[in-house]
């Protein structure tokens, strides 16, 4: 009963084979990281200093430093998540914590998986047609980072969705029962619970932000501008527009600037994202229940 | 017991339903003012749907439906303007301890505080006298701050008693409280409940026929959602005049 049959062996070198191929698949997903980031570093890194981040750059784009785009960036950024985390939090909190499940309901939940598929270059369009024309704001900051906080907002609402699920329904039912009123019981039991969850994903929606080209284009982000932007209703330079232009459209260009500017783009989307697992490590550790 | 105790909830012709099951069928008795009511009965007998029934907490479970009157102190609970108001009135202990995720000081001092108290005198003299009744006081005195979700089960299950009474409710649910706790502190606990009977109405829920018979003063078996029978504690276990399953019940011939 015991002995080794023919299938026996057969099935066992199968099931060897078929690891090896499988971890090969894994292994192979760290390659494109490794070469992305060793030829940024490779190229790039020489051309960084603390006068590349803090000079504008001149002469036709094809010297100087990175200013204008790094700061029009933080400014998309943080119009962006002004915009998309106050409504994204609370949809979260009416669709976890009050939503009856009904055709409302479904109707809002198939709206944001939607939302989160709608190629970046169609939310560029939507941004035009809404915020640049329809509400005058013209191309300016204001219509560029509105249109990325409609991109990003399934990201906010699902992690906030998820982050308030994961916190026991006992202990809703327990303030409940004490005569909390839905609100009471999310202000004092539900939300401090869910934080980090809900910081974690407005620290992945930045990331996202600050990389999208496309949604930017045609609604704030400008080609070239000598100055920085005074106010929302500017256009203004941005990372990934100044990417896009210097390795496209620009002749002259000297061969590793792109790599520089893509190197700390990556590093600003690198540090996000660290931040986010270091935050959710950190809460991790004092878990409260 | 006085044959003309106050009644405290009047409980007429409850049927509760989930969908098509039926957990409880066309209940009807009283509850007297500053007794123990005990419900015993095995499992799925309807006892815990009729607490959720009497908190109105049929309004969080979807599918679940109440035909018939549970009336608290003269008024019918699915009429009540204000459930919130009514929660408040009674506190409910269930068998799996509940420790908030917060300290524990804050645990006992959330219901007065939601009720408006803002006075820190005001609070720690609740926070106090609560914990000191169910018997948590000299074990957590020291560390109110610590959090009630991280003290040992039974620690939790004391600090969810404590809680349940800084409502300052005058109807006390209890819903097999004793699952999670040693019987060193279940003895504890009961002694309290029976000091408790002074000022509040108590319905003790329980697997544990015996813990019936030493705390309830009338009792009411449930079995598959019929209420079989009601009658002084004393007589149910002892009696002579009563239904042959409440004998085999009580004598630990089935359940």
């Amino acid at each position: 009963m015991f002995e080794t049959t023919a299938l026996n062996t057969r099935s066992r070198r199968i099931e060897g084979l078929v690891r090896i191929l499988f971890l090969m698949m894994a292994v192979m997903l760290i390659l494109p990281v490794l070469i992305i980031l060793g030829m940024l570093i490779a190229r790039g890194g020489p051309v960084l200093s603390w006068a590349f981040l803090t000079t504008p750059p001149t002469n036709g784009m094809t010297a100087g430093g990175i200013l204008f785009p790094l700061v029009g960036t933080v400014w998309l950024v943080t119009v962006a998540l002004i915009a998309s985390v106050p409504v994204g939090v609370a949809a979260a909190i009416y669709l976890s914590e009050y939503a009856p499940d009904n055709w409302l309901t479904r109707v809002i939940n198939l709206a944001i998986i939607n939302l989160a598929g709608v190629p970046s270059i169609v939310h560029a369009l939507f941004g035009v047609g809404a915020f640049v024309l329809f509400f005058r704001f013209g191309t300016s900051i204001l219509a560029a980072s509105l249109t990325l906080a409609v991109m990003t907002l399934p990201v906010v609402i699902v992690a906030t969705r998820e982050s308030l699920r994961s916190v026991p329904r006992a202990f809703r039912e327990a303030c409940w029962n004490m005569g909390a009123t839905r609100w009471q019981t999310i202000r004092k039991v539900v939300l401090p619970n869910a934080i980090s969850g809900i910081l974690t994903g407005v620290i992945l929606e930045v990331s996202r932000t600050a990389g999208e080209t496309a949604p930017i284009m045609f609604t704030g982000a400008a080609f070239f501008l000598p100055f920085l932007p005074q106010g929302v209703l500017d256009q203004t330079m941005a990372m990934s527009m100044h990417l896009f232009v210097i390795s496209t459209a620009v002749p002259g260009v000297p061969e590793e600037l792109p790599y520089g500017v893509a190197l700390v783009l990556i590093s600003m989307v690198l540090v996000m994202n660290a931040l986010s697992v270091g935050f959710r490590m950190y809460l991790r550790g004092k878990k409260k229940w | 017991m006085v044959a003309d105790a106050k009644v405290k909830v009047a409980v007429r012709d409850l049927t509760i339903r989930y969908g098509e099951d039926v957990a409880l069928s066309d209940v009807s008795f009283d509850i007297h003012e500053h007794e123990i009511f005990g419900i015993i009965g095995p499992a799925g007998s309807g006892k815990t749907s009729f607490l959720r029934a009497l908190n109105r907490m049929d309004e969080f479970t979807t599918g679940m439906a109440v035909d018939g009157r549970i009336v608290l102190d003269g008024h019918d609970v699915s009429e009540w303007r204000n459930l919130y108001s009514l929660r408040r009135r009674i506190g409910v202990v269930f068998p799996l301890p509940v420790g908030l995720p917060l300290s524990v000081y804050e645990n006992v001092a959330l219901a007065p505080r939601l009720a408006g108290v803002r006075k820190k005198s005001e609070l720690d003299e609740v926070v106090e006298r609560c914990l000191r009744r169910a018997a948590l006081w000299d074990e957590v005195k020291d560390r109110l701050d610590s959090l009630g979700s991280l003290l040992s089960g039974g620690q939790q299950q004391r600090l969810t008693i404590a809680r349940a009474l800084s409502q300052d409710p005058d109807l006390l649910l209890l819903d097999e409280f004793s699952i999670a706790v040693d019987p060193v502190t279940t003895m504890r606990i009961e002694d309290v409940l029976k000091e408790l009977r002074e000022e509040v109405t108590i319905v003790l829920v329980t697997n544990l026929v015996q813990q019936a018979r030493r705390l309830a003063d009338r009792t009411a078996f449930f079995l598959t959602g019929e209420l079989v029978e009601v009658a002084e504690t004393e007589e149910l276990f002892t009696g002579t005049v009563r239904d042959q399953r409440t004998r085999d019940y009580v004598e630990g011939r089935f359940g």
